[in-house]
């Protein structure tokens, strides 16, 4: 690892706590990140030749305040600021510094206020994406835009807007009641997950961004586990994202291709990154309350523990499935429901439980192509051949354009099995 | 913080005749939750149907009238209180016991200081 690189992932390391300590201080999102985002700067221009200091995250903490301070300074017209300016002050003293490095000074409360802010349901969705990746991961402005294929300045002004809706409507920096924790708590476990899954969809396209939306949500998913400590769901959200992310460097051939989990070259997945989600997953199972996060973790842990594509538990997915469905009776897990069956029971019993799914699920590539791939398994190669062709026509990733029509060739013009 | 809790509610739906038990329940609902918050109540009003309506405007100095509403929607405009509280959950709580958020919505809206 380079030195920048070392820079930017300590940085990254202290964003969360650095910016729960400024908003403690600035009592303002808007404030605490300018300041955090012109101690970054300074850090990013001195440390190269300075070298990275013992204790990054108190140095950058004390650039930020003195920062602030001189903003305040400047800016000096109000009774208020002149109090808060009182309170910083008396914060930059050497003890408080000293603080910040020691076990009691995570923040965990003041980020966890921070997040569920960033999540309040008072804000869009596509709000609380991008503050969340703002204010807790610390990527820039410029990059979620990439992340999210949006221009710059429409972002810039929809994080604007968030800050303001957090100033002006009052949403509050506190953990919620108890009574509203959990409704409150899966609110932000969505926004994540969302990260997740629009990360993955870019990831096996084209991935020019140089910002991978799967990484930031793993990051805010581990940090989440470290603050919350009494929800199995957070736990299962954070192994769900590792042990499906741990396959990605197998998902997709030299070429770019895509690889379907049964062909896809086992050793290339990420075993550190399977065991961290299986020790995740186990510590949520102890609360045995699985919820959806967990149950599709531990379908996904079923296929990291198989060595080989033919050793797969195919019969304990398929009933996790029929678990998840309980819980989100949707035609897609109906449809992943389907896959399962067909492995255990053979390609006609799945087929027999896409009845019904057509018209719920038309125009979704996957419903044509895991039809399609039945029908195949099933020697049906004639409608099979009018599957795989519905699914291109739905298809707008490049990667699984090709693998749908090597498919659709090999049923059109069949070779002897192999 | 101040908040205006706007309380939107399909009027076609609601009890309209004053002498029906189903509005004396509709009042006393409304009692009940005044009596609770009485101490963070600023103000409110029922409002008349939006039938009674009427919209001004001026435009190049003229005024102009027109019936209301301005817009069809399925909901109305039935009624608000300004209440007082120390943040947007606190508020959307009190909004919550407003008997007009189970049958329609309350929109809760932060009244700005411009003090």
């Amino acid at each position: 690892m380079d030195v920048n690189t070392a820079i930017v992932e300590v940085v990254r390391t202290e964003w969360p706590r650095l910016m729960a300590a400024l908003v403690r201080d600035l009592g303002d999102l808007g404030r605490a990140e300018d300041a955090a985002q012109e101690a970054i700067e300074v850090a990013l221009a001195n440390w190269p030749t300075d070298g990275i200091p013992d204790r990054p995250g108190a140095w950058i903490l004390t650039v930020a305040r003195r920062r602030a301070i001189d903003k305040l300074r400047r800016d000096q017209n109000r009774l208020q600021k002149s109090e808060l300016l009182a309170r910083l002050e008396q914060r930059t003293t050497p003890e408080t510094e000293l603080d910040f490095d020691s076990p009691e000074s995570l923040l965990g409360d003041e980020q966890l206020q921070l997040i569920f802010a960033c999540c309040h349901p008072s804000l869009n969705t596509e709000s609380q994406t991008a503050l969340t990746l703002r204010c807790i991961t610390g990527l820039s402005t410029r990059e979620i835009a990439r992340a999210f294929l949006t221009p710059e300045p429409t972002m810039a002004q929809r994080l604007v807007r968030a800050k303001r809706k957090i100033e002006s409507a009052g949403i509050p920096l506190r953990v919620p009641p108890d009574s509203d924790l959990l409704d409150r708590l899966a609110v932000v476990h969505g926004v994540i997950y969302l990260l997740f899954t629009e990360g993955h969809t870019r990831s096996e396209s084209d991935l020019l961004t140089g910002v991978d939306l799967c990484d930031e949500a793993i990051r805010l998913g581990r940090l989440l586990t470290r603050l919350v400590n009494d929800s199995s769901e957070t736990f299962g959200l954070a192994a769900l994202m590792l042990l499906s992310h741990a396959r990605r460097a197998a998902r997709t051939d030299d070429a770019g291709d895509l690889v379907l989990l049964e062909d896809q070259d086992r050793t290339r997945w990420d075993h550190a990154m399977i065991a961290e989600g299986q020790a995740l997953l186990a510590r949520a199972l102890r609360f045995a309350d699985p919820g959806p996060y967990q149950l599709q973790a531990a379908i996904n842990a079923l296929h990291a523990e198989a060595a080989r594509a033919g050793d797969t538990d195919w019969r304990q997915i398929a009933l996790l499935y029929s678990r998840l469905l309980r819980h989100q009776p949707t035609p897609v897990v109906q449809l992943n429901h389907a896959v399962a069956v067909a492995m255990t029971d053979g390609p006609e019993a799945g087929l027999a439980l896409l009845d019904g799914l057509a018209e719920p699920l038309a125009g979704y590539r996957y419903f044509d192509s895991t039809q399609a791939d039945l029908l195949r398994r099933a020697g049906r190669t004639e409608e099979a051949a009018t599957a795989y062709e519905r699914a291109l026509q739905h298809c707008d990733n490049a990667a699984e354009q090709r693998f749908l029509t090597r498919r659709l060739e090999s049923v059109s013009h069949p070779s002897p099995d192999p | 913080m101040k908040y205006a809790c706007l309380i939107y509610d399909d009027e076609s739906t609601g009890p309209t005749d004053p002498t029906s038990p189903e509005f004396a329940e509709m009042i006393a609902g409304y009692m009940a939750f005044g009596e609770k918050y009485e101490s963070v109540i600023q103000g409110g009003e029922a409002l008349d149907s939006v039938s009674t309506s009427t919209c001004v405007k001026v435009r190049d100095g003229k005024m102009t009238t027109t019936d209301g509403p301005f817009a069809e929607t399925k909901e109305q405009l039935g009624g608000f209180y300004i209440i007082e509280a120390d943040d947007l959950d606190t508020a959307c709580q009190i909004a919550s016991e407003i008997p007009g958020a189970y049958t329609g919505q309350v929109e809760v809206r932060p009244v700005p200081n411009y003090g």
